[in-house]
């Protein structure tokens, strides 16, 4: 339990808090009225406004497309079940910037719907919201339909038997006990529209901003860091909201409900609204989540010869000191190092969380470990630069900079990936060895650790495609000669010319490929009982 | 004494689960607590295995207080409600697994865990996996894993609850040679009376917390202490009652009880044996109710005018139906004034 509590106090509280009174703080008094100054600016407004809306727009879009996806996964069995719910993940576990770039791709300048019929969205507000779909499509679908099917049909049954219609059961009795799961499925994807950086970046244009692309843009274009420090706090506080009302779901979704093994929920379709329906979630699935990535490969393959690919190679003419493709190797090598340590620090948190005689600090802490998913990673990145660089800390000159920011954003999902599992070790068995003679480290090792080894490779998978996509932190404290593959991306989008727009296709393409490669092995690993994500 | 309880008290939220329990158990005793759920004897079991810390009061073993010592140097046995086996381990590595904890050598492990699969009538059976195995056969590796370590004290946790009937009837008696047999010391708690006078040198029966009774299975059977006790034991026929010499006033009338019996305002009890059918106009009148079939005998339900219900024990030929009209008399026998 310390060492979790201390990496979140020295990586986390403080560099976010240094960042504040930075901009808060001249001279030693707090600029209190600040806050109001800037929150009156009507072009903060403005941005605060888009953030709202667009976020609760992408959210009932996604709810939308991707409910009817969690019945039919839930509760149909067709061939190819299993690959098509890795291949509706892949998504979640791309990089926003691979994201963006796709979208690109599909609907802005020169882009496949330009070409063929001369529509362009990467003007519209329609980009943005199609590709937060495209993100968060997983998160429902898992999330809802992960729980729906484990509802034990019979639930229904009974209600048909005592006279209810078959919407009337599925209103009274299936809705109340999926609600927990759609409320929290509901707010992650609210929070990660609300705080979405690398999608609106690219596709956002001068027109649209978030306010975690506002406050990139203070510190890093404008400078004017007190604003920046304002926009920190008024998002801190909305996703500490967020968080707060999320865990209250998560706990009433953990009371009783009586689940099935989800493989015998599942049957074939009937009947045509069925078939149709099935249908219908395919179409979708194949236009909103393998189309944009199609069109992403074919791009980065049209030159001839793999002429943008060689392009990585070489270092002349270049927006970097080296060539491109030593962002591959960067990227891998951070990864892994923030994999190692989000798994340990993650799985130490988890541990302790689990056990019983847990007070209301360390369950507390629970939902403090989801802040990093949404508190501005833009600030994570800009904090560890100005905290970071003096002693008895004076990390940023070394490598670890990078995978600790990486680290910061894999831990959440370590946590939520373990815990259940080890909520779902019965108390008694660790007792039954504990009267058998082993203390409690051999408890652990012996009968915790071989049922949660497979999710701690899970959540290790997680942890290492988290960190190997992390955009907004990564942005500020990655050296211009250690680029990662996200950051090279964006610089290469950056620039104008058909060979550095080409090449950034390609390097997207390598980042999806490696991350769906690393999703597809999780796959064969999961059980059911892993998780929320 | 191998096993000493002292006013052991474990309050969970201000109830008090275990309430000033005084219990010992000798060496190879075999001691059954017996109660209702929630009366507090699982509790019982974890406090004395070292998973539930006292409140109050004193767990001693082989004269040592066990305050502080954790449950893993207790050198105790427990054998769980639903057994708790390893699901990751096969047979053979759940019963070796105590050995391994005390650091035994791997040879002495193959041998006593081969040992111990012949004695629960499982031999050769060290390589299955545990999720194959039927209800009794996970009870005879559960039992097999807690015998592995040779505890001072093997304790059980209702070790047949969830097998069906006929198969628990056949465990108990194998349960009983073997520990008759090996000289173990057991400390078991069920629900189940069969369960606990099977098994059993001495019964100790439990309510909220408190011991209602304690004695051999004969005497508890015999002479309950109290009403509770009585209930619990399956009597239905327990009134209050004045005693005066051998007579007491009861709802149904007079009835006669054996000399020497206890005076005055008391609880009566009537054995179903004890309510003997006689003609109409003999006894005390009742209308049959209901009659359940109970194997050796037909219990018939009695519903005087006005008194509680009577329970009787007919044999199989001459139970009356119900709606018929019967008289009832009384067999003093078969009644007990209790304390």
């Amino acid at each position: 339990m310390v060492l979790p509590v201390a990496f979140f106090g020295v990586f986390f509280a403080y560099p976010v808090a240094a960042i504040v009174s930075r901009g808060l703080n001249v001279d030693g008094a707090w600029q209190f009225g600040r806050l109001w100054d800037v929150l009156g600016q009507s072009d903060i407004r403005h941005v605060l406004w888009f953030t709202t809306w667009q976020a609760l727009a992408s959210t009932a879009l996604t709810l939308l497309l991707a409910l009817p996806a969690a019945y039919v996964f839930a509760r149909f069995a067709f061939p190819g079940k299993q690959v098509l719910r890795a291949v509706v993940t892949v998504p979640f576990v791309l990089p926003t910037v691979v994201v963006g770039t796709a979208f690109l791709a599909l609907v802005g300048r020169g882009g496949l719907l330009d070409e063929l019929w001369g529509v362009r969205l990467d003007t519209t507000v329609w980009a943005i919201l199609l590709a937060h779909v495209f993100f968060n499509y997983a998160v429902v679908v898992r999330t809802v339909g992960g729980l729906w099917a484990q509802l034990d049909p019979r639930q229904e049954e009974a209600a048909r038997m005592l006279g209810a219609s078959p919407l009337r059961a599925w209103r009274q009795v299936t809705l109340p006990a999926l609600a927990p799961a759609v409320a929290a499925a509901t707010l992650m994807v609210f929070l990660f529209t609300f705080t979405s950086f690398g999608v609106v970046q690219i596709l956002g244009g001068p027109t649209f901003s978030t306010l975690e692309v506002e406050i990139y843009r203070q510190t890093s274009e404008i400078f004017d860091l007190s604003t920046a420090a304002v926009l920190t706090l008024v998002q801190f506080v909305a996703v500490a909201a967020i968080l707060a009302v999320h865990a209250w779901t998560v706990r009433r979704r953990e009371t009783a409900l009586r689940l099935v093994d989800a493989s015998v929920t599942a049957r074939r379709p009937r009947g045509a609204g069925q078939w149709a329906l099935l249908a219908g979630v395919l179409v979708t699935v194949v236009v909103l989540l393998l189309l944009p990535l199609a069109v992403l490969v074919q791009r980065s393959l049209d030159a001839p010869d793999f002429a943008y690919y060689r392009a990585l190679t070489s270092d002349d003419g270049n927006v970097f000191l080296v060539p491109p493709i030593e962002a591959i190797g960067n990227s891998l090598e951070y990864a892994v190092a923030a994999t190692v340590i989000a798994v340990v620090i993650g799985g130490l948190a988890a541990a302790a969380l689990t056990r019983r005689d847990a007070g209301r600090f360390v369950r507390g802490f629970d939902a403090l470990l989801m802040l990093p998913l949404g508190v501005s990673a833009v600030t994570v990145g800009f904090g560890f630069l100005i905290a970071l660089d003096e002693p008895p800390l004076d990390l940023r000159a070394t490598w670890i900079l990078v995978p600790l920011a990486q680290a910061l954003v894999g831990v959440p999902f370590v946590v939520r990936t373990m815990l259940p599992v080890l909520r779902a070790v019965d108390v008694r068995l660790r007792e039954a060895a504990a009267v058998l003679g082993a203390s409690p480290w051999r408890v652990w090792r012996e009968v915790d650790l071989p049922m949660v080894r497979r999710a701690l490779l899970v959540a290790a998978g997680f942890a290492f495609a988290v960190s190997l996509g992390e955009f907004g932190a990564t942005v500020f404290i990655a050296r211009p000669d250690n680029p990662t593959l996200p950051v090279a991306v964006a610089r290469l989008l950056g620039r104008a010319g058909e060979l550095n727009y080409g090449q950034a296709m390609a390097l997207s393409t390598i980042l999806m490929l490696v991350c769906a490669v690393a999703l597809l092995v999780l796959e064969r690993l999961r059980t059911d009982r892993t998780g929320e994500f | 004494m191998l096993l000493e309880l002292e006013r052991a008290t474990v309050r969970f939220g201000g109830r008090a689960v275990l309430d000033g329990v005084d219990l010992a158990v000798a060496e190879h005793e075999v001691v059954c607590v017996l109660g209702p759920s929630g009366s507090g004897k699982s509790t019982l079991l974890r406090a004395v295995a070292g998973l539930q810390p006292l409140d109050a009061g004193r767990v001693v073993l082989d004269g040592r207080d066990q305050a502080g010592v954790p449950a893993h140097r207790r050198e105790l046995g427990l054998m769980f409600q639903d057994h708790q086996l390893f699901p990751q381990r096969d047979v053979g590595g759940n019963v070796a697994f105590g050995l391994r904890m005390h650091g035994t050598p791997k040879r002495q492990q193959e041998e006593r865990v081969r040992e111990l699969l012949d004695l629960v009538g499982l031999p050769g059976a060290a390589r299955r996996a545990v999720a194959a195995l039927s209800g009794g056969e996970q009870q005879r590796v559960a039992l097999a894993r807690a015998l592995a370590p040779r505890p001072r004290l093997l304790m059980l946790d209702e070790p047949l609850g969830q097998l069906d009937r006929s198969l628990r009837e056949r465990l108990v008696v194998e349960l009983r040679e073997l520990f008759g047999r090996l000289g173990t010391t057991v400390l078991a708690v069920t629900h189940d009376q069969g369960e606990a006078f099977a098994l059993a040198d001495r019964v100790v029966v439990m309510r909220d917390g408190r011991i209602a009774q304690s004695g051999s299975p004969l005497e508890v059977w015999q002479r309950p202490a109290d009403a509770f006790v009585a209930r619990f034991l399956g009597f239905d026929n327990v009134v209050e009652a004045s005693v005066v010499e051998e007579a007491a006033d009861t709802p149904w009338g007079k009835v006669p009880v054996p000399a020497g019996s206890p005076q005055g305002t008391r609880t009566l009890l009537v054995r179903p044996a004890g309510v003997r059918l006689v003609g109409v106009d003999e006894g005390l009148r009742c209308t049959v109710a209901a009659r359940t079939f109970k194997g050796t005998h037909v219990a018939v339900h009695l519903q005087p005018e006005d008194a509680p219900r009577l329970e009787a024990a007919c044999a199989l030929r001459r139970a009356p139906e119900v709606g018929e009209t019967v008289g009832v008399a009384f067999d003093p026998s078969e009644i007990i004034v209790l304390h």
